[in-house]
């Protein structure tokens, strides 16, 4: 019961952000970020025993990281490079390739980690830190490159 | 009337002329010191290596691993100034500083001298290094002398009269270059001792993190409160205790951060932190810990932000 409700909830969410895209896609990039966050907090706080484990929790870590990479470059339109004070750098757009490409390798790191529905009591804590270990290296790599804080 | 004012007004402008050549001299170490520097020590010269980031802008841009230990050079920073570009210092005796002696080694870092006596403009962080010991820049000297030769030639810095000038910094230096210890904390603890001498000696965090003057001057009274980047329109945190620094870290926190790159809200460090970051990842725990503890002894100053564009 409580699997099924993160998942709807977790879904409703996602829905959610897509539909604010179109029209504001600043808007939309900071939620799907921020879900990055959140799932990377969990994730981090499970394995440092702040928060107990489950290999469903585990999975859905890595979910909300691999649905975050899968359309975010459409997210970056142009004129969509100020405003709101967006912390896009603007090699984003002076390297699209680059930008996509850091993509491409995020949403590969994090479904490298997911296993099919029979394997999910295997997947234990150790398992996952080492899936979350690799998705989250993406982390810095991009922000090295691609994010700029202002002010 | 005309005759005598002008030549009062030569007199005083030699006057003052010879009295800025005195002020703005290179000064160097005494002989008896720099007859005293020690060997050096390979395995404390490493540990020096990477808390002091020198392969951050010596090693070529977005060198990772291995390639860290090749300083050949060839970064660009882009300043108000000019552009600087980072020349190679990697063992090679032609192109590189191979041929340097443990002397020539010890006046760079800790008085911005060459070894033909002209000053080093303070893109290259000897404002900070100057606070190391003696110990520490020749156990670092050693361990650079096992890094790997680098013929690679860099050009010349690409900076316009009269920021050109090297004697110019000397004048520079005298108002700015301040080696002493910034700040006494009261009742410091051997650890965080340690932690303000990494941090404002060879780990240079104050060049990036404390604000600047037009003229490229630190501004003491607001150490390590972050400000505009001088390379671009970057904002570069504020580290200090404050809430709208990192105020509310824990000590664990921010050794944390150090070696992971994960701020507490696991956000993750960006842009030039990542390097740092990737650098204090390689020195002791115990480093960390210090760098830490200082962290959260020094005076919380308030963030001042530009106004919104």
């Amino acid at each position: 019961m409580k699997k099924t409700a993160i998942i709807l909830a977790t879904g409703a969410a996602l829905f959610a952000g897509s539909t604010i895209a179109a029209e504001n896609p600043i808007a939309a990039r900071k939620a799907v970020m921020q879900n990055v966050v959140q799932a990377t907090k969990m994730g981090g706080a499970m394995l440092k025993g702040k928060m107990d484990y489950s290999p469903a929790a585990g999975q859905l870590v890595l979910r909300v990281m691999n649905q975050a990479s899968l359309s975010y470059s459409t997210l970056f339109p142009k004129g969509s490079e100020a405003g709101m004070e967006t912390t896009a750098s603007p090699k984003i757009w002076s390297d699209m390739g680059g930008f996509d490409a850091a993509l491409v390798k995020f949403q590969a790191d994090t479904s490298a980690g997911f296993v099919k529905p029979e394997e999910l009591e295997f997947f234990d804590k150790e398992a996952f830190g080492v899936a979350f270990g690799k998705a989250a290296a993406n982390c810095k790599a991009c922000h090295q490159e691609y994010r700029v804080k202002k002010n | 009337m005309l005759k005598k004012l002008a030549i009062i007004s030569v007199v005083l402008g030699v006057v003052v002329a010879g009295f800025l050549w005195f002020l703005s001299a290179p000064s160097v170490l005494e002989a008896e010191r720099v007859a005293k520097l020690p060997d050096g020590d390979v395995a404390n010269g490493e540990i020096m290596f990477w808390t002091g980031g020198c392969a951050s802008c010596h090693a070529a841009p977005k060198s990772k691993d291995e390639a860290k230990l090749q300083l050949v050079g060839g970064l660009e920073f882009k300043t108000p100034f000019g552009t600087f570009l980072a020349p190679n210092i990697s063992p090679d005796e032609t192109n590189g500083i191979g041929s340097w002696s443990k002397g020539d080694f010890a006046n760079a870092m800790l008085k911005g001298v060459s070894p033909n006596g002209s000053h080093y403009f303070p893109a290259f962080p000897y404002t900070s290094y100057a606070r190391m010991t003696d110990k520490d820049v020749m156990d670092l000297w050693a361990f650079m002398k096992t890094l790997p030769k680098s013929s690679n030639k860099v050009a010349e810095h690409d900076v316009p009269f009269p920021f050109n000038i090297r004697r110019a910094q000397g004048l520079w230096k005298f108002l700015f270059f301040k080696p002493e210890p910034v700040m006494t904390i009261a009742n410091a603890s051997p650890e965080v001792l340690r932690g303000q001498y990494l941090v404002d000696g060879p780990g240079h965090c104050s060049e990036c993190h404390t604000p600047r003057n037009l003229i490229g001057g630190y501004d003491y009274s607001r150490w390590l409160a972050g400000g505009p980047s001088p390379e671009g329109d970057e904002f570069i945190p504020n580290i200090t205790p404050h809430k709208t620094g990192i105020g509310e870290w824990e000590v664990s926190d921010i050794a944390y951060a150090l070696e992971s790159g994960f701020t507490p809200s696991f956000d993750s460090f960006g842009s030039s932190m990542v390097d740092v970051q990737e650098n204090m990842a390689r020195i002791p725990a115990s480093d960390r810990a210090a760098i830490a503890a200082y962290l959260k002894a020094i005076p919380a100053i308030k963030t001042i932000k530009k106004k919104k564009k």
